[in-house]
């Protein structure tokens, strides 16, 4: 029976202090094929992982390995074994270069000394197997995020392990390089390596896995051929009930034009942007990966110098030259970089929803720490973020949940304008359509919303108006009786000649 | 049940040692457990206490102060010669008598300057607090030798009240380090800029996101460890009744950064108490003044405090990596 699968997990239990982060999970992988681990944040699926190479250890359980019953005690000993992963959040060393960075403690050795020259042609080789085109003296930083993304994979691959596991490998990749992994996992799989996936996006998944098992909230769902099932049926499993709209958008009229942005320029990724937004409007903003959308909010927000053009609000010109004078004048900016500039991971649920309430004095002193409790206590409510208590360290939440409270921060503040930047990006379905409800609902009390997306279905699902951008430039504006992804593509691809024209 | 008690313990655990470290000097040396010996313990620990709670907000944003022992030395010096009697025949600035509270205030003004020279250049250059203020330490310490080369000594009794002084039974030194303690944490706990120094020194990029101002809160951090360094300077000279610019406060900073670590501040910033920053201050208190009596060497004490400090980060360390 051990012959059929190369890792059996049973009856995995793992548990933190308070919580039970897994309670009893089945997972049987078969060589030769991509099994991927499906459900929403917080269901346990980085967890099992983590356990399985030994960053955790389990509280009880079976784990079987090439039919030998296994408990690694750190990441070197899976490793070893033939077990590699990579992870979610990478860990590059960025000084150094993308060679050193491959072989990262297991340099070749001539005697003593490191064979550089080695170290090199062997990471010529590899990237020329794999079809890629990098040079490993390039020092890491100079990357782009997504090249980072894939001198990772490639790392992972090149221990020849017979397990490769993947943690969202593709949240950060352009779709050429999607397509490259995709050749990557197709050849491993051809030399009977095992993958387990893990990923939020439905198409990639079925396009590649040929198992699929579900958890949900540490709990084992199920496991089945991906050809048994459907999208729905996933879901389905995934929530325990069934979402019937994922955009659910609710008509309300809107008002005068709130914010208005004119030519304003910062730096090359921002380029002579002009829009406006309206009260209870949502205007999305699509384009590509580096097309300057964030650059655009983040130098609205005061987070970049703004080199020149005009930002106005209710006719009147601001001058905002920090954060602190957006916050000021009510508009927030829900940051793209949830762990790098949104959440303060030791400080609790509480704090981190009334830290910008709190800048803006509006607790006085002593503080009135009853009032922060009740704002915190009313949008864990509201919003229904899920939590033992408001004095949980945040960095306990799952991402939708962390999500939800750095919504709820910005809602304290009482802005006018609320700009979301990836809301969604890596947040499970449910979460996700709560999002969006929730924007829908800000939009309806007045609120002027400006939403960046890269998921075409989601600026489509919940825009009433589209600004497309592309290279910095405003390629195009499209109403929501225009909307169509050939439009929005054509835009966020087109040349600035093109662009001019539209 | 089980887990919180587990937590509760492991968050008290620095007041437990201090607990065990009291029961043991107590067997160890009768004259230990006495009223006496406490006010003597208190009075010698207030001077690095107070400057335990500056650098323990500091250690908070990330940062250090290295060159509060040395500016301490310095603001006692020069504001030491501020209150020399005018017929005392080694005075150091002659002609010079200024009233006890006008020496004291420059005295805290000339702390305020170099901590907000201090913190200007660690947040406008970003620059490791480390370099500039082991700078600012080499700059002061050299600055009180070339102020004066002789001890500042027969300081006015007025000026060294405060570190002299009596309130009945209770030295005045020990009501200065209370009061400090208690308005160090009610700045932590109660007010705006002490929260923005959680949110900093947690993750400083989210909070300018949350539109706190980092950088004049890095200065405001600084000048309130620079203040507190004059302070400490002016409970020193008026209890020894003399400054002298070679030793005064020579090393003293070490102490203070031991007790705000030991106390659990930890050096990756974003978590402090200033009941843990107490406990550290009286724990370093009760090694120094408990082997005394005990007649241990002056080295082996350095030994085990270098242990205990030692330890008490490395027990810190694998309690937040289990959290991460």
């Amino acid at each position: 029976m051990s012959e059929e699968y190369v890792l059996e997990m049973h009856n995995i239990v793992k548990e933190f202090p308070g919580v039970r982060a897994l309670k009893g999970v089945e997972l049987k992988v078969r060589p030769g094929t991509v099994h991927t681990l499906m459900g929403e944040n917080g269901a346990g699926k980085s967890t099992l992982m983590k356990c399985l190479i030994g960053i955790q250890p389990v509280t009880s359980g079976e784990i079987i390995y090439k039919g030998k019953k296994v408990n690694f005690k750190s990441t070197q000993d899976a490793l070893d074994a033939g077990i590699s992963m990579i992870h979610q959040e990478m860990s590059p060393v960025l000084e150094r270069t993308v060679c050193d960075n491959v072989w990262l403690g297991r340099e070749p050795k001539k005697g003593i000394l490191t064979d550089h020259k080695k170290m090199y042609q062997d990471c010529l080789d590899l990237f020329a197997r794999m079809g890629m085109h990098i040079d490993p003296h390039e020092k890491m930083k100079n990357l782009t995020v997504a090249k980072m993304q894939m001198v990772e994979i490639i790392k992972a691959v090149s221990y020849n392990s017979s397990i490769v596991i993947m943690d969202e490998p593709t949240s950060s990749l352009t779709e050429a390089e999607v397509e490259d992994l995709f050749k990557i996992i197709e050849d491993l799989k051809s030399k009977g390596v095992a993958i387990i996936y893990i990923s939020h996006k439905m198409d990639e998944i079925f396009r590649i896995s040929d198992d699929i098992s579900v958890y949900r909230d540490g709990e084992y769902i199920g496991t089945d051929r991906a050809a048994n099932l459907t999208q729905d049926k996933v879901i389905k499993m995934m929530v325990g009930r069934e979402i019937t709209n994922m955009f659910p958008k609710v008509e309300c009229p809107i008002g005068d034009v709130v914010l208005k942005v004119e030519d304003l320029c910062s730096g090359r990724q921002v380029r002579h942007v002009s829009f406006e937004v309206r009260k209870g409007e949502i205007l999305g903003f699509a384009g590509l990966v580096g097309a300057g959308r964030t650059e655009t909010m983040e130098t609205i927000f005061g987070m970049r110098k703004r080199e020149s053009g005009r930002i106005i609000k209710d006719g009147k010109e601001l001058n905002i030259k920090s954060p602190q004078d957006a916050i000021e004048n009510h508009i927030s900016l829900l940051t793209e970089d949830r762990r790098g500039n949104g959440i303060i991971g030791l400080l609790s649920i509480r704090e981190n929803m009334c830290v910008a309430k709190l800048n803006l004095g509006k607790y006085g002193m002593p503080l009135n720490q009853k009032q922060m409790r009740a704002d915190t206590q009313e949008y864990i409510d509201k919003i229904r973020i899920k939590t033992p208590t408001m004095e949980t360290p945040i960095m306990n939440l799952s991402g939708g949940n962390q999500q939800k409270v750095l919504v709820g921060r910005w809602l304290l503040t009482d802005p006018d304008v609320l700009i979301v930047d990836e809301p969604t990006r890596g947040i499970d379905v449910g979460a996700k359509a709560e999002i969006h409800s929730l924007l829908s609902e800000l939009a309806g009390q007045g609120k002027a919303i400006i939403i960046v997306s890269s998921e075409m279905p989601e600026v489509m699902g919940v825009a009433d108006r589209i600004v497309i951008m592309h290279e910095g430039h405003v390629s195009g504006t499209l109403d929501r009786s225009e909307f169509s992804q050939e439009l929005i593509m054509k835009c966020a691809t087109a040349h600035e000649k093109d662009a001019d024209e539209i | 049940m089980n887990a919180n008690v587990k937590k509760r313990l492991s968050d008290n655990m620095m007041w437990l040692v201090l607990i065990a470290l009291i029961i043991v000097m107590s067997i160890g040396n009768s004259n230990f457990f006495t009223i006496a010996n406490f006010r003597t313990l208190l009075t010698s620990e207030s001077v690095k206490g107070v400057m335990a709670f500056g650098v323990a907000f500091c250690i908070l944003t990330k940062g250090i102060d290295l060159s509060i022992g040395a500016s301490a030395g310095l603001i006692a010096c020069v504001t030491g010669a501020l209150v020399q009697p005018l017929d005392y025949a080694s005075k150091i600035l002659t002609g010079v008598q200024l009233p006890a509270i006008v020496a004291i205030l420059i005295a805290l003004a000339m702390g305020c300057a170099i901590g907000a020279i201090q913190g200007a250049i660690i947040a406008y250059t970003k620059m490791p607090a480390f370099i500039a203020t082991l700078g600012g330490q080499l700059i002061c310490r050299a600055a009180a030798k070339v102020f004066t080369t002789r001890p500042v000594s027969n300081l006015s009794d007025g000026y060294r009240f405060l570190g002299n002084g009596q309130i009945g039974p209770i030295p005045v030194i020990v009501v200065v380090f209370v009061i400090v303690c208690l308005l160090a944490a009610f700045i932590l706990g109660q007010t705006r800029f002490g929260k923005s120094l959680y949110a900093i020194g947690g993750n400083d990029q989210a909070a300018r996101v949350a539109g706190i101002n980092v950088e004049r809160n890095l200065v405001l951090t600084y000048v309130w460890c620079g203040v507190l360094a004059a302070l400490a300077g002016v409970l020193l000279a008026g209890r020894a009744g003399s400054a002298d610019p070679a030793t005064s406060g020579l090393n003293y900073e070490l102490d203070a950064i031991a007790a705000a670590t030991v106390g659990g501040t930890s050096h990756t910033g974003g978590i402090c108490r200033i009941s843990g920053v107490l406990c550290g201050i009286l724990i370093l208190g009760v090694i120094n003044n408990g082997l005394v009596l005990l007649g241990v060497n002056d080295n082996y004490t350095n030994i085990i405090k270098g242990i205990i400090i030692v330890g008490a980060v490395a027990l810190d360390m694998k309690k937040n990596t289990r959290k991460a």
